[in-house]
């Protein structure tokens, strides 16, 4: 019987949005490595995927999982011209801040300041939000991927211009649009099919090594 | 090669400007049509119905008020049933807010961000049933106020008939229409502009 929710009574939960590695558990039964075929070795196109509960949670539907990753590789390590790779990761921070999941936040924030090298802005996003002050172009990006988040959707051509004037040209303006949005998908399976765990302690992962 | 949904709900013409950008991320391009296929024409139905896959998607649809993009899917499931449209329809009309909103957990450093809002429970229970007025209350919560998500809210749908499977698939349902609806408003967008440019 798979059709049980799993819930985790005792689990140590982040409070607050973090560049630390956070863990993810889900609410429902991944499949387990034993049961994959090759079909759903496809669909996690990744092997190392088959180490994740996420991934093994929605390989239960592989035609739409691969898929989406097909989609998720391109608009953010198709590496020809157009939005620099931090700032789609920006992209995929801000939206994750606003719609409320911390665990994309986490990923996607640490990515977004390894490649900018501004890890006290991202952690600004983070601590006090994305309407928290950053420079013209970052503001540019933010707030365009915050208006797309909203539902109805909020982005007007004001916001298209204020990329525009921070130097963006159609191909990065595009790059906005496909990575704020695709965070729109992957926050709502994040959030809805479990949770993130509080990364251990230092001391603990000191001793794990 | 079957249309392109993103292009052709968009209003984007082959060979446009906006047309030939989407081709600089041609897996990204591909594979958008390629998701919408494998949710709204899968090779196999799995456990989730087409009437229901497209009662769901014209319910989101309608939520994010793009009158495009909600006619398309309301139109495809007036193709599959004839009682479920008006009742859809119906549900929308009630359901319509604006999100993102939802708690952060009381005490916790964020419960200040916290913003009420409506906690949406099906109208037309008779007409639409118990596993798709659970599918439809499921989807106002990723489309609104995902981050109050929870096992509950998963136990609700399980109570409802539905499977662990066939939760994976509603749930990548309503994420990916998110995402489509908010890919096509941009590139929209953009096209509209890039054509005031030229005239």
């Amino acid at each position: 019987m798979t059709d049980t929710v799993l819930g985790h009574p005792d689990l140590d939960r982040p409070l607050a949005f973090t560049q630390e590695e956070l863990g993810w558990v889900p609410w429902l039964a991944p499949l387990t490595e034993e049961e994959l075929s090759d079909h759903h070795w496809e669909a996690l196109v990744d092997r190392r995927r088959a180490k994740s509960p996420y991934f093994l949670l929605l390989a239960r539907d592989p035609q739409i999982l691969h898929a989406r990753t097909g989609t998720d590789n391109d608009i953010f390590y198709n590496a020809d011209a157009g939005l620099p790779r931090e700032e789609r990761e920006l992209a995929a921070a801000a939206t994750s801040r606003h719609n409320g999941c911390v665990f994309c936040a986490s990923v996607h924030a640490r990515f977004a300041s390894h490649y900018s090298k501004r890890r006290d802005d991202v952690q600004r996003l983070l601590d006090d939000g994305v309407d928290a002050p950053q420079d013209e172009r970052w503001r540019a990006v933010i707030d365009a991927s915050v208006a797309l988040a909203e539902t109805p959707g909020a982005l007007t051509a004001e916001h298209l211009d204020a990329l525009r004037t921070a130097g963006l040209d159609d191909l990065a303006i595009s790059d906005v649009i496909h990575a704020a949005a695709f965070f729109n998908w992957a926050n709502r399976l994040m959030l809805s099919l479990g949770e993130p765990t509080a990364p251990a302690p230092r001391a603990d992962r000191k001793e794990d090594q | 090669m079957s249309t392109d949904i993103i292009n052709r709900l968009a209003g984007i013409e082959p060979g446009s400007r906006i047309d030939h950008l989407r081709d600089r991320r041609p897996a990204a391009r591909e594979n958008a049509q390629r998701s919408y296929r494998a949710l709204f024409s899968p090779e196999s139905p799995g456990e989730v119905a087409q009437a229901e896959r497209h009662a769901v998607a014209a319910f989101v649809t309608g939520l994010h008020q793009d009158a495009v993009v909600a006619r398309f899917y309301a139109d495809r499931l007036a193709e599959l049933s004839a009682e479920l449209p008006a009742a859809v329809a119906r549900e929308v009309e009630a359901a319509r807010t604006t999100g993102p909103y939802g708690a952060y957990p009381a005490g916790g450093p964020l419960a200040s961000e916290s913003v009420e809002g409506l906690v949406y429970r099906v109208r037309d229970r008779d007409t639409l049933g118990d596993r798709l007025s659970a599918a439809l209350e499921h989807a106002h919560l990723l489309v609104f106020r995902p981050r109050e998500s929870s096992p509950e809210a998963l136990r609700r749908l399980i109570d409802a008939g539905w499977t662990t499977s066939g939760i994976v698939t509603l749930s990548q349902l309503v994420a990916f229409l998110s995402f489509q609806v908010r890919v096509i408003a941009g590139l929209r967008l953009l096209d509209t502009i890039q054509k005031g440019a030229r005239s």
